[in-house]
């Protein structure tokens, strides 16, 4: 659901209310078709600025909530090599939310606004963030799986309309590279390891196996509103496209693990050169997103208490900043 | 009105970043920070956790003026046809030697 927000209700497409309006969608539509970036100051749909408003909010969100399952494991990873990568990617995932808010920001919408939505439900995020990291194997499991899905839907992102989401998308893509690499390192260790240890870890991509596919939102036929954002360049690929890409991915590298995925109509189709695989339970999906998922409600306290409490020390550094300048007036 | 909207937010500061040593510093994003210093600060976490840059600026979003979109036209046009500003606009003679 990174580039997803077709489970929500709908933005109002307004029809131009003015023949200089129609002219002003018309240069856009061109420019979008041109393949030229749309930047902040420029003209654009009420609209297409919603959008990319609510779908950018929800993205950092992801990034912001997704360092929770992660935060979970830190005191307990079994070596300091897998402890020091392990806080560096909960780092890059602060970072990523607010490379992705910073962008939003240029769309007139406030990091108060962002924050206050979230906190109050009115904005979702992620899916998969809503279920328990239960295991160790599931550290390796959420970097190849979860963050192996969040790429390729941002490398989709990366090429969007809109300049400043893009450029974000690229440098986080860059990033990401080594959050999937090391979850999967971490799960090859486990798949050479005890038999307890393979157990883990097949245990472990049997849990995330469904939700890291839901998290490409839903089937095409269900997501009415993609083929506007389709049209803005604000999506790229559609969301079985994307799907499809990521599973095509991943199965030969579940097979080189030596692992099975939880999926008996999984197959390679030789005519369609993709892999097909078996119905998603999009009741489970609506469940979760709709905050009845396992952690749903544990997700938004904590955030809701890391930033309450760190209150103080934002008003401590305005109140100092207020007492230099003063002093540099006097 | 809830606790966050009524809590005063921080200033937003442009980052711009240098790269490596010759290189001219480049906007990167914005942070938002009570002053430079923790603005600085900020702009390390953020945008250089894999040695991107090797100097930082921070500027008060509010102290940038950007030329508008709208007078694109005006401010940008009149280069277009002054292709003799270009030096591929005169032929020279292969010999006259490299020029």
């Amino acid at each position: 659901m990174y580039g997803d927000t077709s489970i929500q209700k709908p933005i109002k497409i307004a029809e131009p209310t003015s023949a200089e309006q129609a002219r002003l969608e018309e240069i856009f539509q061109q420019k979008i078709d041109d393949d030229i970036k749309i930047e902040p100051q420029e003209w654009m749909p009420a609209a297409y600025r919603k959008t990319l408003v609510r779908q950018m909010s929800q993205h950092a969100h992801s990034e912001v909530i997704g360092m929770q399952p992660e935060g979970n494991w830190l005191t307990r990873a079994p070596t300091l090599r897998r402890k020091v990568i392990l806080l560096a990617k909960i780092q890059d995932e602060g970072g990523h939310g607010l490379y992705i808010y910073s962008a939003a920001e240029t769309l007139g919408t406030s990091r108060a606004e962002m924050i206050e939505q979230l906190q109050n439900g009115k904005a979702k995020y992620s899916s998969i963030f809503n279920y328990p990291a239960l295991t160790w194997a599931d550290m390796g499991t959420i970097g190849w799986l979860v963050d192996g899905a969040a790429i390729t839907n941002q490398v989709a992102l990366s090429r969007g309309s809109y300049g400043p989401y893009s450029r974000a998308m690229i440098r986080i893509c860059k990033e990401e590279s080594f959050h999937q690499r090391q979850g999967y390192e971490l799960l090859l260790t486990l798949s050479k390891g005890t038999k307890e240890q393979k157990e883990m870890l097949q245990e472990s991509v049997n849990r995330f196996w469904w939700p890291s596919l839901m998290m490409f939102g839903p089937n095409d036929a269900n997501s009415p509103h993609s083929a506007q954002s389709m049209k803005w360049k604000i999506k790229k690929k559609s969301n079985d496209q994307l799907r499809q890409e990521f599973i095509d991915a991943t199965v030969p590298q579940a097979e080189f693990l030596g692992i099975t995925l939880p999926d008996p109509d999984l197959k390679w189709n030789e005519e369609r050169g993709h892999y097909d695989y078996g119905a998603i339970d999009w009741e489970e999906f609506g469940n979760v997103i709709n905050g009845n998922g396992p952690c749903n409600k544990q997700r938004i306290a904590n955030h809701i208490k890391a930033h309450e409490d760190g209150a103080w020390v934002r008003e401590a550094a305005a109140a100092y900043a207020e007492k230099q300048q003063k002093k540099q007036v006097a | 009105m809830t606790k966050q909207t009524t809590e005063k937010e921080w200033p937003l500061w442009e980052v711009f970043i240098r790269s490596k040593a010759g290189l001219d510093h480049k906007h990167c994003g914005s942070v938002h920070a009570s002053d430079a210093e923790i603005a600085l600060e900020s702009a390390r976490d953020v945008y250089t956790r894999r040695s991107e840059g090797i100097s930082i600026w921070v500027v008060p979003s509010n102290a940038i003026t950007a030329s508008k979109p709208e007078d694109k036209e005006s401010l940008f046009e009149p280069a277009d046809d002054k292709i003799y500003r270009h030096p591929t606009f005169y032929d020279i003679p292969k010999g006259a030697g490299k020029m």
